[in-house]
């Protein structure tokens, strides 16, 4: 029953959150961008008070419901490890902790919080690399899929679909996903909940009170036969049924155990005050050399280079260069974050706004200290003037819900204008699209003193940085009018 | 002979038509009987010429291996097929059509034929370099394109355009127009004539040559259509109804072109549609338009680009037993007309003359798609209309999917290198403007 229930709720949060990250025209985010701020390293960022004290409190009753039901990357690994485990009499069996392993990656994982050494953070936290994954490896499927269906619905006349334009993002990313799901897949195919009780920090953090939790799986010592049914079945291989002990900070309270003790020796009870677990020195095992291989994938891949996908023309219209992406001093961060500083100290990396944006602007940042971490760019659209909806779904705070009067408030970078590509500038043709196309009236045109050509000019204090002028340019590959990114976002 | 009259004896003979066993009756050429294509007679040298001419602008382009744009030869050849059997004789086409490809199209085609059995019309475009070799070239690369040794009908193509100063550069400067005497003299043109688009100005001045007899037009190719009979924009295009008294008066044949407006007025909103219905239940849009055209005996021809068989074989239908309006009809249609400039329309008929724009718009998919909208009702007017969610998406999902989001209206940046090539003299950067403007307040929803 227990478990019965266990599975109902993780099924609801798991299809819940991917769908998420998954549905691209923002239908879903109204109904279920909860799920993704009661995530524990979102609400931590987000200093969400009432999410962290009601998931330490949920903890301290139950135990670590949190790994079982609301973490994605934790049901994702129970249903990897249920085929895994298919056709085995007795998967698994009581291990030691790795102490040294969890507790050394959990301090350095804080340690990393702190220091904001945030891509070291994002490899690890589970939520974001359950959404990284879903974003940069399913979300091209569920599009494909979506533009078949958008292909059929055009050849019916029905506007029910509409096709989504997909690009490569970032190849680095890409691989760390890559390299993200074959370590998760292999570890819970072959040991359970491994990842999460010795690499996993929110698990760790979890763990603390999970070992005082006041309801809890507890073995009547009585009525055990000692025949190690449960202990087989357990994915988290903390019951030691030698010893008759269960490590609490292990269990996610998955409830398996309880079913499978044929002679009525678990339940899932009140426990206040008892002793929690049994210590026992830890050993090493092999979890560690995947770990280090896990960790180093993700330094290595950080190098390399960003792809671009190449897009066809027709032959009987003028064929359009494709914007290059420009170098940026300052990164550019949406509307509703305080500033890059706070923008990038809060960010999980998650990729919730990336998948998210329809507007082709944000995406994973490449460079070394922002690894992952979203930036935006304007060579495929711009941040349109009412379009809030990263602000809407950002969990962890680095993006504050703002509505659409508010946005223009948000000085988020500021248009630079390059004389050297500039038409209008160089006299060849009479354009003034920047101008025209700037939400706020930031630009104007004026008579250049020195060549006598009309060419525009920035009110820079009152240029908003959305791109729109960027985007417009008709100077291809590179815009004669280029954004930069402010540090400071609004002026207070 | 007046409209009047003309009206009277189409309607005997149709009358005649009715009573005469099938076949027997012979009409001087204005009415057809039932089961026969119509004809009109040119009263200068007696051409018998099938009412509907098959305009060779607008045929199916496919792609060869090379992905080059290139014309569906095997298609044309059964339309021209179908069309020669049944009655259509009169083929339009120039060394400008279709990526240059218009001509030898139409040449195998109709070799396929006896030179007598049709006549074959072509133009001199020298829009771009009008030097006297490069027109003279173009004159003669036309016999071997179309496999004939003589025109019927050779047009000084669209001129009007740039006024009076554009035509001589044209056509008298570089003396193109004294050798095109000379051809005429010599036979190989039998009928020489122009096309026209511009004000009345320039109009004028054309017919003011034919009166000082210093050139005869045998024949002039107009716009017409119940909208551009008294609905031309005015500024630079003339009304139909001038164009056509100026030449009737003068006895000058006309030969129509865009009698549809590139397609417009076979699509027509819904409550034209329904108008016309009521009036006549089997008559189709298109076959309103044409009929306009046809009440009007100083037309010798009205000119179709057919695409394929389906209007073909309409517009076959529509002038086999043609019958003209009378004037309630003709009055009806200016109604219908005055009802179709409230809606916000764009003039084009498609005829990519803007085509390539320097900066990638595709600016008649644009235009087309934009009127598609209108004429089918899927255009949301208000923020606060009912259906406005369901409009605003069928509008922004369908501009997508025709026409690509980098090649769209918002693209535009005002150059202005399209507004010379126009025909119909579309602003098309302020009418580019005024569709993005729509589609973004479609998008921040302040449509008011």
């Amino acid at each position: 029953m227990l478990k019965k229930l266990r599975v109902l709720f993780a099924l609801i949060f798991w299809l819940g959150i991917t769908l998420l990250f998954l549905v691209f025209t923002g239908g879903l985010h109204r109904y279920l961008s909860w799920m993704a701020k009661i995530q524990l390293l979102p609400a931590v960022m987000a200093v969400n008070l009432a999410v962290i004290a009601a998931l330490v409190l949920l903890t301290l009753l139950f135990g670590r419901i949190y790994c079982s039901v609301i973490c994605p990357l934790g049901v994702f690994q129970d249903a990897v490890s249920h085929v895994g485990i298919s056709g085995k009499k007795q998967p698994y069996g009581y291990r030691r902790e790795i102490k040294w392993l969890r507790y050394g990656v959990w301090a350095l994982f804080v340690i990393a919080l702190i220091a904001g050494i945030h891509a070291f953070v994002a490899i690890l936290a589970p939520y974001s690399a359950y959404g990284r994954m879903v974003q940069s490896l399913l979300q091209p499927v569920y599009i494909w899929f979506n533009n078949i269906f958008a292909h059929m619905a055009e050849r019916a006349g029905s506007y029910a679909f509409y096709s989504k334009e997909t690009w490569f993002r970032s190849l680095p990313v890409l691989v760390v996903s890559l390299v993200t799901l074959v370590i998760i897949v292999i570890l819970s195919f072959r040991s359970g909940r491994t990842y999460c009780n010795s690499i996993c920090p929110v698990g760790t953090t979890l763990s603390f009170f999970s070992r005082f939790s006041m309801f809890r799986p507890v073995i009547d010592v009585e009525k055990c036969r000692n025949c190690k049914a449960c202990e087989h079945k357990c994915k988290a291989m903390c019951i030691d049924i030698d010893s008759h002990r269960i490590d609490y900070s292990r269990c996610v309270d998955c409830f398996n155990c309880i079913g499978e003790c044929k002679f009525d020796a678990l339940k899932y009870r009140f426990a206040w005050g008892r002793k929690a677990s049994g210590n026992a020195p830890a050993e090493p095992k092999g979890a560690d050399a995947s770990r280090r291989a896990f960790i180093a994938s993700g330094a290595f891949l950080a190098g390399s280079a960003v792809l671009h996908a190449q897009k066809k023309v027709d032959g009987g219209l003028a064929s359009i260069l494709e914007k290059q992406e420009v170098e940026r001093d300052t990164p550019i961060t949406p509307p509703g974050s305080l500033s890059v500083r706070d923008f990038y100290r809060r960010c999980t990396a998650c990729q919730l706004c990336v998948a998210e944006c329809p507007n082709n602007v944000l995406r994973p940042s490449s460079s070394l200290e922002r690894f992952m971490q979203p930036e935006m760019g304007y060579e495929r659209g711009f941040c349109r003037p009412e379009c809030t909806r990263c602000s809407q779904i950002c969990p962890s705070g680095a993006i504050r819900p703002i509505g659409r009067e508010e946005k223009t408030q948000y000085h988020i970078g500021t248009a630079r204008v390059n004389p050297e590509l500039c038409i209008s500038a160089k006299g060849e043709s009479h354009c003034g699209k920047c101008v025209r196309m700037c939400p706020v009236g930031a630009l104007s045109m004026v008579q250049d003193p020195e060549t006598g050509n009309r060419r525009p000019v920035v009110a820079e204090e009152v240029c908003i940085g959305c791109g729109a002028c960027e985007q417009y340019c008709p100077s291809r590959p590179i815009s004669a009018i280029v954004v930069n990114g402010r540090a400071q976002h609004l002026d207070v | 002979m007046k409209r009047r009259d003309f009206i009277k004896i189409g309607s005997a003979a149709a009358l005649a038509a009715a009573c005469a066993p099938k076949g027997v009756l012979k009409t001087a050429g204005e009415g057809a009987p039932a089961g026969e294509m119509a004809m009109r007679t040119n009263p200068n040298n007696g051409d018998r010429v099938s009412l509907i001419g098959f305009g060779c602008m607008r045929w199916p382009m496919i792609q060869d291996a090379a992905g080059n744009d290139i014309i569906d030869q095997e298609a044309v050849n059964e339309m021209v097929d179908y069309a020669l059997e049944h009655g259509i004789n009169y083929f339009d086409t120039s060394p400008a059509y279709l990526q240059g490809q218009s001509e030898r199209a139409a040449g195998i085609a109709l070799s396929r034929h006896p030179r007598s059995s049709y006549f074959l019309a072509t133009k001199l475009s020298n829009f771009g370099d009008a030097s006297t070799e490069a027109s003279l070239q173009m004159y003669r690369d036309s016999f071997s394109e179309l496999q004939t040794d003589y025109f019927d009908y050779y047009l000084l193509h669209a001129i009007g355009g740039g006024g009076v100063p554009v035509f001589e550069k044209r056509y008298i400067e570089n003396g193109a127009l004294d050798f095109l005497r000379g051809e005429k003299a010599a036979g190989r043109i039998r009928n020489l004539g122009f096309s026209f688009h511009g004000n009345q100005e320039t109009f004028d001045y054309f017919m003011s040559l034919h009166d000082s007899d210093f050139i005869k037009w045998d024949f002039c190719q107009i716009e017409m259509n119940y909208i551009d009979w008294n609905h031309a924009d005015g500024v630079r295009n003339v009304n139909a109804s001038y164009l056509y008294e100026q030449l009737e008066g003068r006895g000058i044949p006309v030969i129509i072109m865009e009698p549809l407006l590139g397609g417009r007025l076979a699509n027509v909103p819904e409550s034209i549609s329904r108008q016309m219905k009521e009036r006549e239940p089997e008559w189709s849009a298109a076959s309103w338009a044409f009929r306009f055209c046809g009440s009007y005996p100083g037309v010798l021809c009205i000119l179709s680009g057919m695409t394929n068989m389906d209007p073909l074989v309409e517009n076959v239908n529509t002038f086999t037993g043609f019958r003209p309006l009378d004037e309630d009809g003709l009055e009806f249609l200016e109604r219908m007309a005055v009802q179709t400039m409230e809606y916000p329309m764009v003039n084009c008929t498609g005829c990519k003359y803007c085509m390539p724009c320097p900066w990638g718009v595709d600016i008649p998919g644009v235009f087309q798609h934009y009127n598609r909208s209108i004429t089918e009702g899927t255009y949301a007017q208000s923020a606060a209309q009912k259906d406005y969610a369901r409009l605003k998406r069928a509008y922004l999902v369908s501009y997508d999917r025709s026409v690509q989001s980098l090649r769209q209206a918002d693209r535009c940046i005002g150059c202005g290198v399209c507004l010379s090539h126009c025909p119909q003299s579309i602003p098309i950067p302020r009418e580019l403007r005024r569709i993005a403007n729509y589609v973004e307040q479609l998008r921040q929803d302040t449509l008011e």
